[in-house]
């Protein structure tokens, strides 16, 4: 039997179509515990690959040969040796190219919908990460919403779709992922936008991105307006869409609100973020089609992908929306919150501008769940 | 002061190499004795902790210079 080499891309439409998928995952145990590849209809086994050296006859029962086998590990060396060894056994597998490294760096561009005079608004999914990030494009135009740092991804969308970045902005900054946000506008000559209140110790030139700041994408009538919303950070600020969608950060999920205390100041965040989210966003418009920064669990996933859902049902179905004691608010945002990001300081750091790792060095810091949520 | 009783060089080897000819080593020294591996690859520090572990082996030391873990590893 022959081994096959499965890309991350291979991965995703697993995901995203729904498939079944038997992950035979040969981390160490704590790296499967901590972070795996999450499908609707993925099967788990984690047997670390060192356990494996002498062979694999006794895993054989618990390798299905009605699923399509998957060997998985961190960058791909252990995965291939696992995955030959169950082909000598006669067994058809595969491998993913790049292991969780490479799954991390995954994007799947996804459109979300059109927008007026034949705009479109596009999300691109980090799968690996739970990451989102947003393109809207009209008229020979584009502007970019939190932008992970993989810039060439952005920039081929565009040229593909024939659209000029004009306008680059983040939400908030960023502590689980790296930005590309200034990267891109370098390279584009695009503005770049960041909240100035995150950017006190930024050492980079950006625009301030204030509170009714509006820019028009293309000629026509396609606004994208900012919404000072703090509470995950002091300067974290949401953007309407063509009077259709709220792209609502890390403020708030599908399924969980965001967490105060990535920059260390939860006791005085909680009264920001519950001013957010319990009164300026009440004010908004139920129509309006929540598009978050991040998901946390694939259940967040709408059946085509995309991680969407309407302001009026999450003010239904969200529970971080529908805590009405304040002080069960302040607890439940405050204490016994989940661990935080990996090198969350560092990647700070990064998106200040003051450390400029090498591209493995932030592979590594990005690497593990976002968990920028509570849910 | 701590008896190394073999050193092995695993610089500039990728995972699942290390791990596989520190468990070729580890076969040809005795119970007690410490065996010194040399790593660049920084996947390595998870696994030796795991490995190691799952042997019953104790890692008595383990420390980084210049880019080189450096682990000592006592056999089961």
């Amino acid at each position: 039997m022959s081994v096959n080499k499965w890309t991350a891309a291979d991965v995703a439409r697993y995901v995203i179509e729904n498939k079944q998928l038997f992950i035979l995952d040969v981390r160490n145990k704590d790296a499967f515990e901590d972070w795996k590849i999450e499908g609707h209809q993925f099967q788990y086994l984690n047997i670390p690959y060192f356990d494996l050296l002498d062979g694999v006859e006794e895993i054989l029962e618990q390798i299905p040969t009605d699923y399509d086998v998957l060997v998985v590990c961190a960058k791909e060396g252990s995965s291939i040796m696992v995955a030959e060894m169950l082909a000598e056994a006669g067994r058809h597998v595969a491998y993913l190219a790049g292991g969780m490294k490479a799954w991390s760096m995954y994007l799947e561009p996804i459109k979300v919908g059109n927008l007026n005079g034949g705009g479109e608004l596009y999300q691109f999914v980090r799968l690996g990460k739970g990451c989102l990030s947003y393109m809207v494009i009209s008229e020979g135009e584009a502007a970019i919403i939190d932008a992970v740092r993989f810039t060439e991804v952005f920039t081929k969308f565009a040229e593909e779709k024939g659209v000029k970045i004009k306008h680059v902005f983040d939400t908030h900054l960023h502590a689980d992922h790296i930005s590309g946000g200034r990267h891109i506008a370098n390279e584009t000559g695009a503005t770049y936008y960041l909240p100035p209140k995150d950017a006190e110790e930024v050492v980079f030139d950006y625009t301030p991105l204030t509170d009714q700041l509006t820019v028009k994408i293309g000629s026509s009538e396609i606004e994208v307006g900012a919404l000072y919303s703090p509470g995950h950070t002091i300067g974290s600020t949401s953007f309407v869409v063509d009077g259709k969608y709220l792209l609502t950060g890390d403020i708030l999920f599908i399924d969980s609100i965001g967490r105060p205390d990535l920059a260390g100041l939860a006791e005085d965040w909680v009264g920001d973020l519950r001013e957010t989210l319990y009164r300026r966003y009440r004010e908004l418009a139920n129509h309006l089609v929540v598009l978050p920064a991040h998901f946390m669990i694939i259940d967040e996933l709408n059946e085509d992908g995309t991680v969407a859902r309407r302001l009026g049902d999450l003010f239904v179905e969200n529970h971080g929306l529908n805590v009405l004691d304040e002080e069960v608010f302040r607890k439940m945002v405050t204490d016994g919150l989940p661990p935080q990001p990996n090198a969350y300081q560092e990647i700070r750091q990064v998106n200040m501008g003051k450390i400029t790792p090498t591209n493995d060095e932030q592979t590594e810091m990005e690497i593990g769940p976002n968990r920028c949520a509570v849910r | 002061m701590m008896i190394i009783t073999k050193t092995l060089d695993a610089k500039g080897l990728a995972c699942p190499m290390p791990i596989i000819r520190t468990k070729k080593a580890i076969d040809t020294i005795n119970s007690g004795e410490v065996l010194e591996v040399l790593v660049t690859d920084k996947g390595a520090l998870n696994d030796f902790k795991a490995w190691a572990a799952a042997g019953g082996h104790s890692i008595v030391e383990q420390k980084e210079e210049a880019g080189v873990l450096y682990f000592y590893i006592q056999k089961a």
